[in-house]
């Protein structure tokens, strides 16, 4: 026999009824983190039939989806800011936490923020836990070695009601990525190659494990940003085995295990890496070494090319239409094409490495007048941090806006959007039609080429921007 | 969840590869707080144009489509986001079933929560399919079946268990409560608390 994977030791130690030909497994979960939008149709379901939650004390809540990133000092400060149904949404999902005693960590908390980038800010996201969310980025949390995976607002309750999910199990695929990535080519490039080499659907019904001597040298928040994207890959969880840089980002959150326990949680962890003889189902192979800055063309995430790069060809139907959408031409090139407006921020790209990024190619420098930039932090800790550092200042001073923590632009239901037709070159993690806005073109990138970006007004390489 | 054991109908095809969940419901209709009356916000920004009226080339907007219950898609369809909004508008709208020959993972979850059959097929009928838009089909829950007018009879891929809930219309919540036991065991003999 040969031996077991990271995901089938996680998966392994949370069945609670095994998987047969008739009935999938019952598979505890160890985490549960909620917002406001995918949750209340649970809690509906759950009331009209008289349902406790299980076990309160192992779900989280935070607002992040609909919520402003405006300055909100009350409640009543969303009437003003927010469209009615949002404002009603963020009042639901207080009322619903509050009556079912569940910890949420809202506006009067220091620890609000999105809830990938919370969780694992708390230390609630640690190796060998099961993780979900009714988000589908949920795959953020396998950054720790982790089992994270989207669920539906059904799921939500099922997971309220009985703390258990009924899965069947999903293949397995290792990602080996090899190289010294060259300057000025991130962890968000890294996956944007993987989803243009492997495809949107590549990952479809299976869980990755990213491996190889890259992914090891990538510190955590790094490791966030690729776990992030892939669900872009279609994949249910990505995975990356814990380590010493695990091990240390923990140590000492408040959600962490304390003394004697975390100990005997680090020995639980460090038994965690797949074994040597491990066997996945599928195996891909990618050497980053020459790797580029990465934007997209088009309408989803596998439609990438190096930012130096022209627009491919292509005579398939689906892909004509994404160029017309996005109004970009076949055989032109990337760099140059006029910016309107530039992101910096989402579950993907809003820790402070990323900001530090940014800064890098701010500092000094002026947003060109044609561009309206924002910049937003993933959470309260951050943006403090950030603003401790003396980060709002570079971003401000060169032109850009500096927000509150939340989703902001990734996905246009707080308020903040690109208009239609604009071009919006953005570190968050999908550019589907419509995603950021109503007609709105969206370019994914790096916090580096975002912010060369915006300096530039059109698309550019962030590299020769670099400092030195 | 209402039984779903024969889906009858017309067949109103969208061939795009890709349909992501932000083209089936766009975030902005995300700050709902009940399932109901989504079927308006399908398709939004394909169907309607910037004033609100519906777009009369697309598809869901043509008489063609009026009553059709299947859906034919391109490949990887419902990729994206997790939203059961998507399922949610889809069945509002009235169709119980998409065919395809590749369906997005939590998707397919959410639809089979919510009683819409998600049908993949190969790639041969998949192409037959989109070349004949609405022709009349049959999905046969009970034996896993999708006939075609010719009197073909498609396999498509449904576990057991998914398919009797389907076919009783029962949703997982109650085979989970009754776990309740086995739950509990787990809980007080697991080697660590998380």
């Amino acid at each position: 026999m040969s031996g077991r994977s990271l995901f089938q030791k996680v998966w392994d130690d949370h069945i609670v009824v095994p998987e047969s030909a008739d009935t999938p497994a019952v598979l505890y979960i160890d985490l549960h983190l909620t917002h406001e939008v995918t949750t209340p149709e649970a809690f509906n379901v759950l009331r009209s039939r008289g349902l406790p939650i299980r076990r309160p004390d192992l779900t989280i809540a935070t607002l992040d989806h609909s919520t402003p990133t405006v300055p909100i000092t009350s409640l009543k400060d969303l009437d003003v800011v927010s469209e009615p149904a949002a404002a009603a949404q963020i009042r639901t999902m207080i009322e619903n936490c509050e009556k079912n005693g569940i910890r949420m960590y809202g506006y009067d908390s220091d620890s609000r923020g999105i809830v990938h980038v919370i969780g694992p800010e708390l230390g609630a996201t640690q190796p060998g836990k099961t993780i979900v969310c009714g988000d589908s980025h949920t795959s953020t949390h396998g950054a720790f070695g982790a089992i994270g995976f989207g669920i539906g607002t059904t799921e939500v309750g099922h997971v309220l009601a009985t703390q258990c999910l009924l899965q069947r199990r999903p293949k397995t695929l290792a990602i080996n990525v090899e190289g010294k990535l060259p300057r000025g080519v991130t962890a968000k490039d890294v996956i944007l190659a993987i989803i243009g080499k492997i495809g949107v659907g590549g990952g479809t019904g299976s869980v990755i494990e990213y491996r190889g001597t890259t992914i090891r040298g990538l510190d955590m928040e790094q490791r966030m940003t690729i776990c992030n994207m892939s669900i872009e890959a279609g994949a249910r969880a990505g995975m990356i085995a814990p380590d010493d840089a695990t091990i240390q980002y923990l140590n000492g959150r408040p959600l962490a295990p304390k003394g004697a326990d975390w100990d005997a949680a680090v020995a639980r962890w460090r038994a965690l890496p797949s074994d040597a003889d491990a066997r996945f189902d599928r195996e891909v192979s990618i050497d980053v070494s020459q790797l580029t800055p990465m934007v997209t063309f088009g309408t989803n995430p596998g439609m990438v090319v190096p930012v130096t790069d022209a627009v491919p060809v292509s005579d398939d139907a689906s892909f004509r239409k994404a160029l017309a959408y996005m109004k970009v031409e076949a055989g032109k090139p990337m760099l140059g094409m006029p910016v309107d407006v530039v992101f910096v921020g989402s579950c993907t790209n809003s820790r402070m490495s990323d900001l530090h990024d940014a800064a890098s190619i701010l500092r000094g420098r002026k947003v060109a007048k044609s561009v309206r930039m924002l910049v937003v932090p993933g959470s309260v800790q951050v943006q403090r941090q950030a603003e401790a550092e003396g980060l709002d200042k570079v971003f401000r001073e060169a032109g850009a806006e500096w927000r509150e923590a939340g989703c902001s632009m990734c996905l246009g239901m707080n308020g903040d959007i690109a208009l239609p037709g604009q071009l919006c070159v953005s570190t968050s993690n999908r550019n589907f039609e419509g995603r950021q806005g109503i007609g709105a073109r969206s370019v994914l990138a790096s916090p580096l080429t975002a912010a060369a970006s915006a300096i530039a007004g059109t698309i550019a390489d962030p590299r020769p921007l670099l400092p030195n | 969840m209402e039984k779903t054991e024969i889906v009858r109908s017309r067949t109103v095809v969208m061939p795009g590869t890709d349909i992501d969940t932000d083209q089936i419901v766009p975030a902005r209709f995300l700050t709902t707080t009940t399932r109901k009356g989504l079927g308006k916000a399908l398709f939004a920004d394909w169907r309607y144009d910037k004033d609100g009226k519906p777009k009369a080339d697309f598809i869901l907007n043509t008489p063609a489509a009026a009553g059709c219950k299947v859906l034919v898609a391109g490949n990887n369809f419902g990729c994206g986001s997790s939203r059961e909004h998507a399922p949610w508008a889809l069945i509002d709208f009235g169709i119980q079933a998409v065919i395809s020959t590749g369906i997005a993972d939590i998707f397919r979850s959410n639809s089979l929560k919510n009683g819409l059959v998600p049908v993949i097929v190969d790639q041969a009928t998949h192409t037959w399919l989109l070349a004949n838009p609405g022709v009349e089909v049959t999905i046969d829950v009970a034996s896993c079946e999708l006939r075609l007018p010719d009197g073909r009879s498609v396999a498509f891929p449904l576990d057991g268990f998914s398919k009797y809930c389907l076919l009783n219309g029962v949703d997982q919540l109650g085979y989970l409560l009754h776990q309740s036991d086995a739950i509990t065991r787990f809980e007080n003999e697991r080697a660590w608390k998380p």
